[in-house]
């Protein structure tokens, strides 16, 4: 090796090592810059004082515990006690929970001695330790109390209306009505409504203890009220759960299935033609653009809401994904086996049965059960804009901004959903190929 | 074949062929039911999805282009407009294609770490690697509009709740492709730098990161197709962008489907678009790794 050859190859590798350096700093840097530009156009600054922090810790308490309502109607005096202040949450008539006592002044304990009295006449007295007792009187629209000028900020009060957020539980009284709020931890009802003879009763007296109800076992009795349990509607979700995984199946399987046959239009080997052969690859192309967000909201037009809209929308854009990687499969098919089938005399669909198809079964097998997958993911999302499935159910949990303990509930539902369909897929694909990932 | 052979006693001709179309009888069989069960499935599936649809599929199927053609002739009326609709929604599909750059920018971050924590043989605490798994599985199992609609919720409208939804959907799914990569991975390149004293993070760097990387990269531009039609989904629920100007749209219903029609155009375009650059480029690393 000569001295000139040595100086070349050194001052290559000098080049070399310049522009990895390069690289090496200049990726970053351009992400860095990009995400600093991100960073002002999302207007992350001013995020902050957007963001509703009330909003989060209601979220974040709410959707582990449940509170019960004590609310006092000012110009009837009746009392009502509910769960989450709904209707079908209320007690039945006669019952109350243990911790509200007395018939003419009403006590109830909220727990660390903080204690409100629904006195009558619509007054209210409020004992919190540490302040001094609060008496409240209702008047027509307005309120009579006795709170001193400077509150501490878990008071809020006008003459109209006044809030008392405690660690024990919340306060708000208005002119038409008195009502008391104390959170419990757990979704409460979650098996049985009050109104359920069941309620309250353990798993072990359900079970093997005596009847509750003469006219039915206890075992058909508690789960025909479970299922039927209003506050949590567990046959609704049950549904809804149906419908999505209906949709991503139908979707999926349907799309592959229209998807096979074109796909041997699109491909060079199966497709002599190539006009036929491009404007398969285009339509493939243009479903696949088009995309779910744009099929869903055209179909929706002509089918209406539901589960089948969104599995038709799934089902039309898969097609285009299907048909271009189920052609690209068949392009690579392999000659030799075909030949061989065809040396026996086998006919032309012959030879694409025992020639062509147990070659691309395994790959098509693998891509249509990953989309099967991936599908329930989709239809959740489809279904929410659609209306239809769990997505729907979801949104409109979310959408009343109250029932967070819901929206937890259907949040998990759907996580365990998604891994069952991966498993479900995963297990499929073992059993079906032979071959686990 | 193999049963006939492990049989013992010596067979003709003849009880070979009747063991063999046993089989295939029996394979036949097995074949035929599932294909029943299949069909059995999916024709049930279609009449329950039909029943519990608003309107059928047969009285709808005809109406299928109606909504297509109203917006198309309503758009060629006005199609002077179009060019001025197609500036004015322009700012949209950047914030669309922004929110799916970023999400998977940071997604792709957050995949790599989850991988290389998750992968035997290269995770810093072996301990932990089901740990690191399930965490990836259950990012990917979350479906984006879940997180969106809660953190609409909390942080008000806008791309930001969007942006982190997908991040955290793309982090768990690229976390689950990465880590297949990095499975396959040759070690001796870490044996070595381990030998030299480097760290964790230098053995990864150094290492493992330019094997994988094609491979990285590559999934992390199809995530990307994958995420800007994720990013206009959720601007129709709120969340900004693209998604949410044609939700806009269309709720005004007739007479402002020239803009419908022109936010159709930008989304199918820059769908379309992307999935070209992104296939093409992807075809040039995976071609690039074969040589």
């Amino acid at each position: 090796m000569t001295a000139t050859d040595l100086s070349l190859a050194k001052h290559d590798a000098v080049r070399l090592f310049e522009r990895k350096r390069l690289i090496g700093f200049g990726i970053p840097t351009v992400i860095l810059i990009y995400l600093t530009y991100i960073f002002f156009v999302f207007d992350l600054p001013g995020l902050a004082q957007r963001a509703n922090i009330e909003n989060a810790v209601t979220l974040a308490s709410d959707s582990w515990s449940h509170k019960i309502h004590v609310t006092r109607d000012n110009r009837s005096g009746d009392v009502t006690y509910a769960v989450e202040g709904e209707r079908k949450g209320r007690y039945p008539e006669g019952q109350r929970p243990a911790w509200v006592t007395g018939q003419d002044v009403i006590t109830i304990d909220l727990g660390g001695e903080h204690i409100v009295r629904y006195l009558p006449e619509s007054r209210t007295e409020i004992e919190i330790p540490g302040f001094p007792l609060i008496q409240v009187q209702a008047e027509g629209r307005n309120l009579v109390n006795n709170l001193p000028d400077d509150l501490p900020d878990w008071i809020s009060a006008s003459n109209r209306r006044i809030g008392i957020t405690t660690p024990e539980g919340r306060i708000t009284l208005t002119g038409a009505r008195t009502e008391v709020f104390n959170y419990f931890p757990g979704w409460e009802l979650f098996w049985f409504t009050l109104d359920s003879p069941y309620h309250g009763q353990g798993l072990g007296k359900i079970l093997f203890g005596e009847r509750l109800d003469p006219n039915q076992s206890n075992l058909t009795g508690a789960l025909s009220d479970w299922w039927n349990n209003a506050m949590w509607r567990h046959k609704d979700v049950a549904w809804a759960i149906g419908e999505t995984i209906l949709m991503a199946f139908l979707g999926t399987m349907g799309a592959a299935l229209i998807a096979l046959p074109l796909a041997f239009l699109a491909a060079k080997r199966f497709s002599p033609i190539l006009l036929l052969r491009a404007a398969t690859r285009r339509l493939f192309d243009f479903v696949r653009g088009v995309d779910a967000l744009i099929w869903t909201v055209v179909l929706a037009r002509a089918f209406g809401p539901g589960p089948l809209t969104g599995a038709l929308a799934i089902l039309i854009t898969d097609t285009g994904t299907f048909g271009k990687t189920f052609s690209e499969a068949l392009e690579n098919v392999d000659e030799k086996q075909i030949e061989g089938v065809a040396s026996t005399g086998a006919k032309p669909l012959q030879r694409y049965r025992f020639g062509v198809i147990p070659q691309v079964v395994p790959v098509l097998l693998a891509q249509v059960l990953y989309f099967l997958e991936s599908n329930t993911r989709s239809a959740t999302i489809i279904g929410a804009i659609t209306g239809g499935g769990i997505g729907l159910m979801l949104t409109q949990a979310i959408q009343t901004q109250k029932d967070w303990e819901e929206v937890a509930y259907y949040i998990v539902l759907i996580v365990v959903m998604v891994m069952f369909m991966d498993w479900v897929s995963g297990w499929l694909r073992g059993k079906l190929i032979g071959r686990k990932d | 074949m193999a049963d006939i052979s492990l049989g013992g006693a010596p067979q003709n001709v003849g009880s070979i062929q009747s063991h063999y179309m046993a089989q295939v009888q029996r394979s036949r069989l097995y074949g035929g039911l599932t294909l029943l069960v299949f069909i059995v499935l999916m024709v049930s599936g279609f009449n329950v999805a039909d029943d519990r649809n608003a309107g059928g599929f047969w009285d709808g199927l005809h109406q299928i282009g109606d909504y297509p053609a109203d917006v198309l002739s309503e758009a060629w009326e006005k199609r002077t407009d179009l060019p001025g609709l197609l500036a004015k929604y322009f700012p949209a599909l950047v914030e669309t294609i922004n929110i799916a750059a970023v999400s998977t920018l940071i997604g792709a971050i957050g995949g790599l770490f989850l991988s290389l924590l998750g992968t035997r043989g290269l995770a810093k605490w072996p301990r932990l690697i089901p740990l690191f798994r399930r965490i990836s599985d259950v990012m990917r199992a979350v479906p984006e509009i879940v997180i969106a609609l809660v953190l609409i919720f909390v942080l008000g409208g806008g791309p930001v709740p969007a942006m982190i939804a997908i991040a955290i959907h793309t982090a768990g799914a690229l976390g689950k492709m990465f880590s297949e990569v990095a499975e396959n991975a040759d070690l001796k390149p870490v044996e070595g730098l381990t030998s030299t004293g480097a760290t964790w993070s230098q053995c990864m760097l150094l290492g493992v990161l330019p094997q994988v990387a094609p491979n990285y990269v590559s999934y992390t531009l199809l995530r990307f197709e994958i995420n800007i039609r994720a990013s206009a989904i959720l601007g129709f629920v709120g969340a900004g962008g693209l998604g949410y100007e044609l939700r806009n749209a269309m709720a005004w219903g007739p007479g402002r489907f020239d803009e419908a029609g022109a936010i159709f155009i930008l989304l199918f375009g820059t769908i379309v678009f992307f999935d070209q650059v992104s296939s093409r480029y992807r075809n040039r690393l995976t071609e690039g790794q074969g040589q």
